[in-house]
Parts: structure tokens; C-alpha cells; sequence
């Protein structure tokens, strides 16, 4: 039970030089990986690759020895940094947890989702209150990966730690496999159980 | 430390702005009751305008010689034309004719421009190509010569002249549509939605189209001033509709004759009417633009 990447190489335009290349990763269930590299080494585009977003130019990604399914929801899904782009602006925040498939009052009450936020539209909440809906509804979607391409850069630290210890939680009881990428050193030692450094 | 010294009085500024007092009661309003308020008086105006002129019965506009060439008076506030009829009736009557056209053209128009906008986006590239080449082509020609060529080819009338400008009107909405789907289809909570497992069918109904309403009606309501300028202009020329139905273009082109003599009014007065008409749907566009545009819609 594994989510690897095989020798993956990648690049946005065939006149390009790549951004990976000869990339191996491995995650197992239960596992939680920091990525950690200083900007544009291509954290985010390993994050893509590995949620099935895009597809290596050469290589695999496999999950548990088979492709991604192109179908159906996806067991790998991806966090953005972003979390107002994430959201269809247009969309009242109950739509957007209700696209998960499912909803889980448990997960909704873990972070804090206050029952008004649901029937306002995404303008109307903050930052770190948009991440938390974002993080839910991946959660909600029963996936036993998720990857997380720098959730908490942009919250201010006590949303950052707060986000993340339900994250984590959650993670624990769903022996969920995370792969989280991130510039902070510190976050990364303190959320992951092994660290692999891109830019060595 | 000057920092801190200059920072309140910014603020202070600030405040005083904020706090000064509104001139009137419009000003008072935020900006999106005022669009909301002036939208609904505006279509009340539009319906009213246009209600009156299918009510107005064919005897009312039929003249006759005893009365004709009266100047603007309390009895014909424009006056009456050479065969003695009512011209103010004659405008309101015509002034429904032109805006049956236009609502009807620029419906057609702006659901062409929808399909052909979202084909040309969500199609491959080569569809891209071909339609990006026929609205280049479409948009090459001037309108007026188009609509005389298409009306002329369908036998005039209202057929030829509704078909004329709804063939006509689509490109630049067309664009637009093509331009906003693009830019959806690269936003990021679609892409998330697709690994939610959702189709394109359901991406399409739930992400795609809401946002296409907006320009829709937009697109349609500031479509129509040009589809009822087109109409009067090619019905003046006498491509359009048929002589003896009342509308703008025809009282105009019927003017014409009798300017010379000092008949002012037959031109001026329901000339001025179209403007008007126009200059309210313009308005009536810009408000909706506000009301319904996520991004004007909280100034």
C-alpha cells in the first residue's frame, strides 16, 4: 500500500529544460512525508504530478503498484495554497463541502466550521476560515492520500497550528497517507515523520 | 517616530470623508440599491413605452387630410404628418415595432453568441480556429451592409430583417463568452472538482454556466440598442419593414419629404424618442452589469 512516483520526469513545454527529472518518491499509508525545498525547485509540480493533476512526461505514478484512476474520485487529492481559487466564488460554502460526496459532521465540527459559514458565500470568510473548508472537503472525499502544496504559508500561526493538528488527527484515524510540502523547515520537523530535501 | 506623528491625522482625514453628508437621498444610497432602484424604474419605463404603443389601435394612427401638417400642440404633442395622423401615437406604435425586433434579434444573437462561444472554447482547437475565422470574417463586414445583403436575399420584411441582425450581432458576445469559459476552464476549483470525480456534463452545468449568465443578459440587453438602430436605419433605407407599417425608420424615411417645408417635427420629435429609448437601454445594461458582475457588484 504505497503512492510512488517512478522515475518521473517532467517538464512544461518540450523546449524547456525539466523540472524534475529522475524523480523518486515513495509514501506509505500512514506515512507522513515533508517535501521541503527553497522556491522553484519544483515542490509544486511534484505535488500535481502526484495527485494526478498532470502527467509525467516520463515515469509513473503509481498507486499501489497501478495508475491513478482516471475516473471516480480520486484516493490522492491535493491541497492548494490558495484556498479562494480553490473555491467556486459563486458557490455558497455548503455547495462547496457537499461537492466532496459526502458530508462528515465530525470532520465539519473538528475544524471549527461554524454552522452560519455554510450559507455565506466564500468573499464573505477569511483566508484561514476558506483553508478549513478546503482541508474538510478533502477529507470528506474518503482519500487515503492527500497532499498538501504549502496549506498553511499564507495563515498567520495560530491557524497554521490549528489547521494542521486537526489535519493530522484525522490523518492518524484514517491511517491516511500526507505528503506535505512546505518552505518552513520548522513546520516540516514537527508535522512529518521523514523529510526529503529536493534542493540536496 | 514621524511616521507615528503623521499617521492620525491620514486617519483622521479619512474619517472626515467617510462621514460627509449626503446630498441627496440617492447619494445616500449605497451604490447597488441605486443600480437596483434605477433598473427596475428603467424596465418599468421600457414596458410601460412599449405596452402603450400595442395597445394604440390602427384607427388611432390612421389620419385624415382636415388635420394634417399641425405643428406640436397640447392636442398632438408631435404634431401630425402630411396625411394627417397622430405622429405622437405613430412613434409609440413604431417604437413597439422596434423594440419587438430588437428583443426578438438580440435574443437570437446572444444565444448563437452562447453556443458558438462555449463550442469554440470547449471544442478542439481546430473549431477554435475555424470559429475565431468566421467571426473575423462576420466582424470584417460593416453591419449595415450585411443586414441590407441578408434582408434583401430573405424578401424583406421583418424575416429578413430579424434574420439579418441576428446574424449579425453574435461576434463580440461571441468573444466574450469565448474568453470567459477559456479562463474558467483553467481555474483551479474546477480542476478539483474533476478529481472529485465529477464529468465534464455535471463541470460544465454547475461551474461553467452560472458564470455565463451574467454576460448573457449583459451581452443581450446592451446587444439591443444597436439591433434597434440597425432596424431603424435599414428600414429607413427601405430594406426593412414594409411602408405602410409604423415604425421609426419609416416615419423618418417618410419625413424626409416634407423637411423641406418646414416640417420639423416629423423627424426631430420621434428621432429624439429612439434616442431616448436607446440611451435607456444603454443605462438599463450598465445597471444590470453592476448588479450581477461579482467583481463591480459590492463598489
Amino acid at each position: 500500500m504505497a503512492l510512488e512516483a517512478k522515475n518521473v520526469y517532467f517538464r512544461y513545454d518540450r523546449k524547456q529544460p525539466w523540472v524534475l527529472e529522475d524523480c523518486n518518491i515513495k509514501v506509505e499509508k500512514g506515512e507522513r512525508l515533508a517535501i521541503f525545498a527553497p522556491s522553484g525547485y519544483g515542490k509544486s509540480t511534484l505535488a500535481m504530478l502526484l495527485s494526478g493533476y498532470i502527467k509525467p512526461v516520463r515515469g509513473d505514478v503509481l498507486l499501489d503498484g497501478k495508475p491513478l484512476p482516471k475516473k471516480g474520485v480520486c484516493p490522492v487529492q491535493l491541497i492548494y495554497q490558495h484556498p479562494e481559487k480553490a473555491i467556486n466564488p459563486r458557490w455558497r460554502l455548503r455547495r462547496v463541502l457537499e461537492e466532496s460526496g459526502r458530508i462528515d459532521e465530525n470532520v465539519i465540527r473538528a475544524f471549527g466550521i461554524e454552522t452560519a459559514w455554510l450559507d455565506r458565500y466564500p468573499r464573505e470568510l477569511s483566508g484561514g476560515e476558506l483553508q478549513r473548508f478546503c482541508v474538510a472537503r478533502a477529507l470528506m472525499s474518503g482519500a487515503d492520500y492527500l497532499i498538501c502544496d504549502e496549506i498553511s504559508t499564507m495563515l498567520d500561526v495560530i491557524t497554521q497550528a490549528q489547521i494542521w493538528k486537526v489535519l493530522l488527527e484525522e490523518a492518524d484515524k484514517r491511517n491516511m497517507g500526507i505528503i506535505a510540502v512546505t518552505h518552513n523547515r520548522h513546520l516540516a520537523d514537527r508535522i512529518a515523520t521523514r523529510t526529503i530535501d529536493l534542493s540536496l | 517616530m514621524q511616521n507615528n506623528t503623521k499617521q492620525p491625522s491620514y486617519g483622521r482625514q479619512l474619517y472626515k470623508r467617510s462621514n460627509k453628508k449626503p446630498l441627496n437621498r440617492i447619494n445616500y444610497l449605497n451604490n447597488r440599491k441605486r443600480a437596483v432602484i434605477l433598473t427596475t424604474s428603467l424596465t418599468i419605463i421600457f414596458v410601460i413605452v412599449y405596452v402603450a404603443g400595442m395597445l394604440i389601435s390602427e384607427d388611432a394612427v390612421s389620419g385624415s387630410f382636415l388635420n394634417a401638417k399641425i405643428a406640436p400642440c397640447f392636442k398632438y404633442p408631435f404634431g401630425t404628418d402630411a396625411l394627417g395622423r397622430n405622429v405622437f401615437l405613430r412613434t409609440l406604435k413604431g417604437l413597439s415595432v422596434s423594440i419587438t425586433v430588437g428583443i426578438a434579434a438580440s435574443a437570437i444573437s446572444a444565444v448563437i453568441a452562447v453556443l458558438v462561444g462555449v463550442a469554440a472554447a470547449a471544442g478542439s482547437r481546430w473549431l477554435d480556429a475555424v470559429i475565431n475565422w468566421i467571426i473575423d470574417l462576420v466582424m470584417s463586414v460593416p453591419h449595415t451592409i450585411l443586414i441590407i445583403l441578408i434582408s434583401f436575399c430573405l424578401g424583406r420584411g421583418m424575416k429578413g430583417l430579424l434574420v439579418g441582425i441576428a446574424a449579425t450581432h453574435w461576434c463580440s458576445l461571441a468573444r466574450v463568452i469565448r474568453g470567459e469559459v477559456l479562463q474558467l476552464r483553467s481555474q483551479q476549483y474546477i480542476a478539483v472538482s474533476r478529481r472529485l470525480g465529477k464529468s465534464s456534463g455535471w463541470i460544465f452545468v454547475n461551474h461553467i454556466l452560472p458564470h455565463l449568465v451574467p454576460q448573457f443578459f449583459v451581452g443581450l440587453v446592451l446587444m439591443f440598442p444597436h439591433a434597434i438602430l440597425h432596424e431603424a436605419s435599414i428600414s429607413f433605407l427601405g430594406f426593412g419593414l414594409p411602408p405602410e407599417q409604423p415604425a421609426i425608420g419609416i416615419i423618418l424615411a417618410e419625413s424626409m419629404r416634407y423637411l423641406s417645408t418646414g416640417m420639423w417635427w416629423t423627424a426631430v420629435l420621434p428621432g429624439i424618442t429612439l434616442v431616448l429609448i436607446v440611451l435607456l437601454v444603454d443605462k438599463l445594461g450598465d445597471n444590470i452589469k453592476m448588479i450581477l458582475d461579482p467583481y463591480r457588484a459590492q463598489e
